[in-house]
């Protein structure tokens, strides 16, 4: 339906593109993708991690190019071919990670880029500057250090430096990830006044909230494909509520008869039974790029799953890696069938029977370009009967592999084929496969259906309910509230690094999650 | 996205061994790798002319003095010893994605150890003994050597190409220093170690000039293969260099491993530098430095860590720099054209490797 429309007005178009296809080994990044960027509209680029959301603007500000599919500027063809060109044709980009020199003053770093052979020009830039903060109400102090600034400060500087090099349209990836929620408030604001002197706005995002509040019209990205669009009449007309449940039925799929909301079958879990996992208090420092841990505590008892709802970036990888032992803890105690582990290896804690299933399946969790069978047995080099005083049997690795393919029903051409060469529902089973194997009681599964297709996404939760069934304990992370209600004992949220609470998973857990969720008091 | 598969790319050509390797991929491999030879030889040949040099007797006199003529290949085969043990230690650290370029500092210091402990140990022990003990001097001074780069980077994430190559600088000059006022000979007036008699020296094979060192170099480029390929520890290794998060998930101890590469790459090194000291030289002159260990890279890179076809490779570079100096002497040309040559193969391969890629990309796009 867009690309109907978009070619009748195409004229007012600033940027359009037209079935914009990118593919990376392994992937296609964007599929198809029709988009039309209008003068006066922020236009927001919804979707989860994965979703295509980056790709689209590296095409956009000229750092990769499109596959298929052609890019209009004013309605013309136009390949833009780097970020210098992007700029000159007025597509000015606020990266998701600043792009600032912290040690240089803001005057100096909006002079980055002139021509080097000029003496920079600072007082026609402080002209320049007051002419447009002036418009937009914004305060910004030339001279002082970038790395004095907030984090706020320094995003309004960048889109400053867009606005002296006469942008028509501010790309903002993912600009709130950093920012408090005042902070998040005057950037709103700020796009609204940009918008009202007729700028185009693209707002990438994977908040809901924020798309309602901030948008004009919402692009739905799933998947690498664009599986919706809210134009800016039917948004005016729809109330908060209504447009988040329709990008939520977009983003999702239908909410009801959904052939994944599976009727969650009645475990009984012995209440009197000693729990498996044990953590209290546990507390990670925060880093540069993701928050720390603080007072974490939580026991899972024998056949029960618990899950951590939260939106992502809350702690959910830092809690993860910091229970397998791949991140260190800074206090707190974590203890597998009454025995104290956080003192222990990753290599320790995984034999006695503490399993992680890393979301991060190409990245940390198998080794691409090793072949499938080796894969298997990733974290148990050097283990009979695989090797036998350090030497491979690969006979040995073989069977136990083609088992292996065979029970997990992985579909690969051989045992040899490199493993990043398979689908992601296939390394998924691959992963599976490994981490249940014999030995384990207590097993983290991180996102363990996300980017899956939804064949693969319901054998993944069946193997997980029958991991539980099995008198496992389970710690379900996960993003998908569908997905906790329908699997999970209980639910934690988690919110910048702590838990904010845990509900039982009965009728009203939706909406008490929901609340936790949002900050309020379930 | 695109940033998660960029590190996948770049381990595919470095583990393509460990793959499965078809018919079709190994002639593939063939044909990019012999065919770049072939171009650059004809590049190199163009230079020769411009120079006024007759390409064809350049070529010529390379091939006899280095492979045809029986002096030549005697000479050839004996400088493939160090070579060897050199490119045993470079597999080892590339495989691991670690990148010891050391390699020069650690073979020099070998050398001076073992030329000045060979000496002192043949009159207090058997022949046979002594000679392994100065090979074991050698081989943990060189290890010694490699420790600060490698706690650099285990502990701390210290990019090893920049401290290597640091201490490889440090290491020939200790090296130089250590011949000049520790271990220098008094019986002569030239700067250099004591000489080792022949006769205690590495035993020639049959009624050849070629050093019993080629023998030990083959096995020790031919063990690193094998434990690279078959081995828990190899693979661990391997792990380490194509995809270190992973090894962190599984639990591998890093920094241990990344330790244990450094000491076994510099401990090859430095058997290179007494294997070629205690089979061939004899001694140590002050400011002797072959430059083995740099030269040896491109072989290493040529045959992708793959230990049976850096035998090829490095025969060879031997042939080159055997013939390469004969030829040059011959025709007046400068003797550092065996290095114009070998660089001018690596920017052909890596040229045809760029096409090659980009071929693969558009076909599978």
């Amino acid at each position: 339906m867009s690309s109907l429309s978009s070619s009748s007005v195409a004229e007012r178009d600033i940027v359009a593109l037209e079935g914009v296809t990118k593919r990376f080994p392994g992937i296609v990044a964007n599929d198809g993708i029709d988009l039309a960027i209008r003068p006066g509209e922020v236009h927001v680029l919804l979707g989860e991690n994965g979703a295509g959301k980056s790709t689209l603007i590296g095409m956009l500000s000229g750092l990769q190019q499109p596959d298929e599919g052609r890019i209009l500027v004013d309605g013309k063809p136009t390949p833009i071919t780097s970020p210098r060109h992007a700029l000159s044709l007025g597509i000015g980009t606020v990266f998701q990670h600043m792009m600032l020199v912290p040690t240089l003053t803001v005057a100096e770093n909006l002079l980055l880029g002139g021509p080097w052979w000029q003496r920079p020009r600072i007082d026609e830039l402080a002209a320049r500057v007051a002419e447009i903060t002036s418009t937009l109400g914004i305060t910004v102090k030339l001279h002082a250090k970038v790395s004095e600034l907030s984090l706020g400060e320094q995003q309004q500087v960048e889109i400053l430096r867009a606005m002296v090099r006469n942008s028509r349209l501010l790309i903002l990836d993912e600009s709130t990830s950093m920012l408090t929620p005042k902070g998040i408030d005057e950037l709103g604001a700020l796009m609204r006044r940009l918008v009202e002197q007729g700028l185009a706005i693209v707002f990438i995002t994977h908040k809901l909230k924020e798309a309602a509040a901030f948008g004009d019209r919402i692009s739905v990205l799933k998947l690498g494909r664009k599986v919706g669009e809210i134009p800016p009449e039917r948004f005016r007309a729809l109330g908060e509520q209504e447009i988040i449940s329709e990008i939520v039925e977009l983003m999702f799929g239908k909410q009801k008869d959904d052939p994944e909301a599976v009727e969650r079958p009645v475990r009984t879990v012995r209440a009197d039974a000693a729990p498996l996992l044990q953590v209290a208090d546990l507390a990670v420092a925060p880093t540069d790029n993701a928050p720390g841990l603080s007072s974490i505590s939580f026991d899972i008892r024998p056949g029960e799953i618990l899950g951590i709802a939260g939106i992502d970036g809350n702690g959910q990888k830092q809690l993860a890696e910091a229970l397998a032992g791949q991140r260190a803890a800074t206090g707190g105690s974590v203890r597998l069938d009454g025995v104290a582990i956080e003192t222990l290896s990753v290599g320790e804690r995984r034999q006695r029977g503490l399993r992680y299933l890393t979301d991060d399946r190409l990245g940390e969790g198998t080794v691409g370009t090793f072949p499938v069978s080796i894969n298997f047995f990733l974290k148990q080099v050097g283990a009979a009967p695989f090797w036998r005083n350090g030497i491979e049997q690969r006979a040995e690795i073989d069977r136990r592999a083609a088992q292996l393919v065979r029970d997990y029903d992985v579909r690969t051409p051989s045992l040899k084929t490199p493993v990043a060469r398979l689908s992601g529902g296939n390394i998924q089973k691959v992963l599976l496969a490994r981490e249940l194997a014999e030995g384990a009681k207590v097993v983290i599964f991180n996102k363990p259906t996300y980017g899956l297709d939804l064949a693969n996404t319901l054998a993944s939760r069946q193997r997980i309910r029958d991991t539980a069934a099995r008198g496992l304990a389970v710690l379900l992370i996960s993003t998908d509230l569908e997905e906790l209600l329908s699997m999970c004992d209980r639910i934690a949220v988690i919110a910048n690094g702590a838990l904010v609470g845990t509900v039982g998973n009965a009728d009203d857990a939706r909406t008490k999650v929901g609340r936790l969720m949002i900050g309020l008091a379930a | 996205m695109s940033i998660d598969t960029a590190p996948t790319v770049s381990a595919t050509a470095l583990d393509a061994t460990s793959g499965a390797a078809t018919r079709h991929d190994i002639l593939h491999r063939l044909l990019m790798t012999l065919g770049p030879i072939l171009a650059a030889l004809v590049i190199a040949g163009c230079i020769l002319l411009a120079v006024g040099v007759d390409p064809l007797a350049y070529y010529g006199y390379v091939l006899e003095k280095g492979l045809f003529s029986p002096l030549g290949i005697q000479q050839t085969l004996t400088r493939m010893a160090p070579l060897l043990f050199l490119a045993a230690g470079l597999i080892v650290a590339f495989r691991a994605g670690m990148w010891n370029l050391g390699g020069d500092g650690q073979f020099l210091l070998g050398a001076v150890t073992a030329a000045a402990s060979a000496p002192v140990f043949i009159q207090i022990m058997p022949s046979w003994l002594a000679l392994i003990c100065s090979f074991l001097i050698a081989m943990v001074v060189a290890m010694i050597w490699s420790l600060v780069p490698a706690l650099l980077r285990a502990y701390q994430g210290v990019n090893e190409i920049i401290t290597t190559l640091m201490m490889t600088f440090l290491g020939t000059s200790l090296a130089n220093v250590l011949v000049k006022l520790v271990f220098r000979d008094p019986g002569t007036t030239v700067p250099q170690t004591r000489t080792l008699p022949v006769e205690d020296r590495l035993p020639r094979l049959f009624e050849t000039t070629i050093t019993s060192g080629l023998l030990l170099g083959l096995a020790a480029i031919i063990i690193v293969h094998l434990v690279m390929t078959r081995t828990a520890f190899g693979l661990k290794l391997r792990i380490v260099g194509a995809n270190p998060r992973a090894a962190v998930h599984s639990g591998l101890g890093v920094p241990g491993l990344t330790i244990a590469v450094f000491a076994i790459s510099a401990g090859l090194a430095g058997l290179a530098g007494a294997v070629d000291i205690i089979g061939v030289q004899g001694n140590v002159r002050a400011d002797w430095n072959p430059a083995y260990g740099l030269a040896v890279i491109p072989a290493v890179f040529l045959a992708r860590m793959n230990g049976f076809a850096a035998i090829g490779f490095v025969f060879l570079l031997s042939v080159l720099s055997i013939g390469g100096e004969s030829a040059a002497r011959r025709l007046g040309v400068p003797n550092h054209f065996t290095l114009v040559l070998v660089s001018i193969v690596l920017i052909v391969l890596a040229l045809a490797e760029y096409f090659d890629h980009r071929y693969s990309q558009s076909r599978r796009a």
